[in-house]
């Protein structure tokens, strides 16, 4: 696999309070994402899932262990610049991040301060546009977009740096469910098409459930790590951390339960309905081929 | 089933005379009997924001009625006043809208505008605070020192606190986590029953209010083109995901195995229900429902078994899921 492009190496973090009683939300967390590659990051509020996010592009500083993006120490403050062209940041309210009148101009506002020249600006922004379908947006006023919309030109914002690492802490935490289909999509069309690292920090399952591999936050520790297929089966140990599974998988685990033989592996509404058409079928026993 | 709260071919238009004239909500009679748990599902610029504003007088009828047990809510500026105590309204995102030093002075804010006495404020204050969990020391925390869902629950205790016989809550779970999103369903369930409260519940999440409520109502471009109990609006699947409201996953599937020739109702949606459809079409259910595979479509009895998943789910204030399906 290709070198990591984030890596961490016991990172521990504590807020400071006022008692001077410091509060531990990172306790040790080692993780390498490998340049390409699309993770999702799953915990419940408390996690320090988003606590781990501002650790990727340094937004907050180790204070134990250390933390590189691509190879760089974060804490090297002379190199902070060269880590934020590296890993770029989405946040959770679209609002809160736009800054301009126009579309357009909110994307070329990273360029503009990173000193591109300006007919460079340009083909950045109208690139960033069309990769996050908003092109044709690009004179609109952005308060006038919906939530996914917004998000989207925020995600613009964010490529029009060329980062080769997009983090993304709960992008669609705000938006209805066609506003998170929208920036879903545009996430794993740039990983995809465009290879640019994608992690994105999340609670919504089936979200997680896109991503080639899936880190499960709790106490401020990895507690499961692999691909969503194989750590959405770990059913008990997930709901012991205050998350649950797909909907998919909890049927067909409760099916288990009741001693029947069906995979748990099914993470898709096709999967699970195919799994369950085995199901019926072998008990029936009517001769149904598998026909998909 | 007594009314408490109606709109009477309510019609709004925004920005009415200019380029920008768009209706908003166009002929919409809608309806809230008392002490029942409402949801509201629409897609963002359904209406549905626009409809609830009117429930409590903040937006004005361009044309049509309020009611509020059944007297119009804007025959006069006291009728309106009283309503506005009477219909409580949480907004999405309450949480930015705290401004007090303490928690419990924002709290007190609403019961305090009422002109109640001391002893009566201070009693609703500490109710309200219970009801959402909210502990005696965080009552003298000043509110921007919480978290996001601990502000949430402050400003809806503001709204509990006024004691209103209707609570309309727009979004109340946006952005928490599983476990901070079943904590709030539950304080709002705890005062419902309480209070015999009426609760509308506002959501673009179908597979919260599927789980959540007794009858559901769906705004969609400025009408409601369905209304009826969970199972009997998730039924409509194909035309939800079209108006793209996200459909509770077990529907999903379960319209998937029906396409792929089960004959099987698709009326489920909560993982429940759904393992009980399996089983008894297994035969190992508690109901035998003689289903056969591969039917022509035909409908089997399968009411028996949701209204005894529904009553197992705690639905129990559901008098009668088919009396009160068609307005």
């Amino acid at each position: 696999m290709d070198q990591a492009i984030i890596k961490t190496k016991d990172l521990r973090f504590s807020y400071p309070s006022e008692e001077g009683v410091a509060l531990l939300v990172l306790d040790g967390v080692n993780l390498e994402i490998q340049q390409g590659s699309f993770v999702a990051v799953l915990g419940h509020n408390g996690s320090g899932k988003s606590t781990l996010a501002k650790h990727m592009n340094a937004i907050l500083l180790p204070t134990g262990g250390a933390v590189y993006v691509d190879g760089m120490d974060t804490a090297d403050e002379a190199r902070l610049l060269d880590i934020r062209r590296t890993v770029g940041m989405v946040f959770q309210n679209p609002d809160n991040q736009i800054v301009a009148n126009v579309v357009e101009e909110d994307v070329a506002f990273a360029p503009e301060n990173l000193g591109v020249p300006p007919e460079e600006i340009r083909r950045r922004v109208d690139e960033a546009l069309r990769q996050v379908d908003m092109y044709e947006y690009r004179e609109h006023a952005p308060h006038l977009l919906s939530g996914g919309q917004k998000q989207r030109v925020a995600i613009a914002g964010v490529i029009a740096m060329r980062p080769r690492c997009i983090v993304l802490d709960e992008p669609t935490a705000m938006l209805d469910p066609i506003g998170r289909a929208e920036v879903l999509r545009t996430i794993q069309a740039l990983n995809r098409e465009s290879g640019v690292t994608v992690v994105l920090i999340t609670h919504h399952m089936d979200e997680a459930a896109q991503a080639d591999r899936l880190v499960v936050m709790a106490g401020g520790r990895i507690v499961a790590d692999g691909a969503p297929r194989a750590v959405f089966q770990r059913v008990e140990e997930l709901k012991s951390v205050g998350l649950t599974v797909p909907e998919t998988i909890q049927l067909l685990w409760h099916l288990r339960q009741a001693g029947l033989d069906v995979p748990l592996d099914a993470l898709s509404d096709e999967e699970c309905a195919q799994a369950l058409f085995q199901l019926l079928s072998g008990k029936e026993g009517k001769g149904f081929g598998s026909d998909s | 089933m007594e009314a408490i709260l109606e709109t009477h071919k309510l019609t709004h238009v925004y920005s009415a005379g200019t380029p920008f004239e768009h209706a908003a909500l166009t002929d919409v009679d809608f309806t809230a009997y008392r002490g029942e748990y409402l949801g509201v599902i629409g897609r963002t610029g359904s209406g549905k924001s626009t409809l609830i504003q009117h429930l409590n007088g903040l937006l004005k009828p361009t044309s049509g009625q309020v009611r509020f047990e059944g007297r119009d809510i804007w025959e006069s500026k006291a009728r309106t006043r009283q309503t506005r105590f009477q219909v409580g309204l949480v907004f999405q995102y309450p949480e930015y809208q705290l401004f007090e030093e303490t928690v419990y002075q924002d709290i007190s804010f609403g019961p305090r505008n009422m002109g109640l006495d001391e002893g009566e404020v201070d009693r609703r204050v500490r109710q309200a605070a219970a009801f959402v969990g909210l502990s005696e020391q965080a009552l003298e925390q000043s509110p921007f020192e919480l978290s996001g869902g601990q502000k949430r629950r402050v400003a809806i205790a503001g709204v509990i606190a006024m004691e209103p016989s209707v609570l309309v809550l727009d979004e109340p779970t946006a952005g928490l986590d599983p476990v901070g999103v079943e904590s709030i369903l539950s304080n709002i369930r705890d005062y419902h029953r309480a209070k015999n409260a009426t609760i509308i519940l506002v959501s673009h999440s179908m597979d919260q209010v599927a789980r959540t409520v007794d009858r559901l109502v769906v705004v969609e471009n400025g009408r409601i083109p369905f209304t009826g109990a969970p199972r009997e609006v998730f039924a409509h699947g194909a035309e939800l995901a079209r108006m793209g409201l996200g459909v509770p996953a077990m529907t999903r599937v379960f319209h998937r195995l029906r396409a792929m020739g089960v004959d099987i109702d698709p009326s489920v949606y909560t993982v429940e229900q759904a393992r009980d459809a399996i089983l008894a079409k297994l035969d190992r259910g508690p109901h035998k429902a003689g289903q056969r595979l591969c039917g022509e479509g035909k409908k089997e009895p399968a009411d028996m078994e949701f209204s005894a998943s529904l009553a197992e789910n705690g639905m129990e204030h559901t008098p009668s899921d088919e009396g009160k399906g068609a307005e």
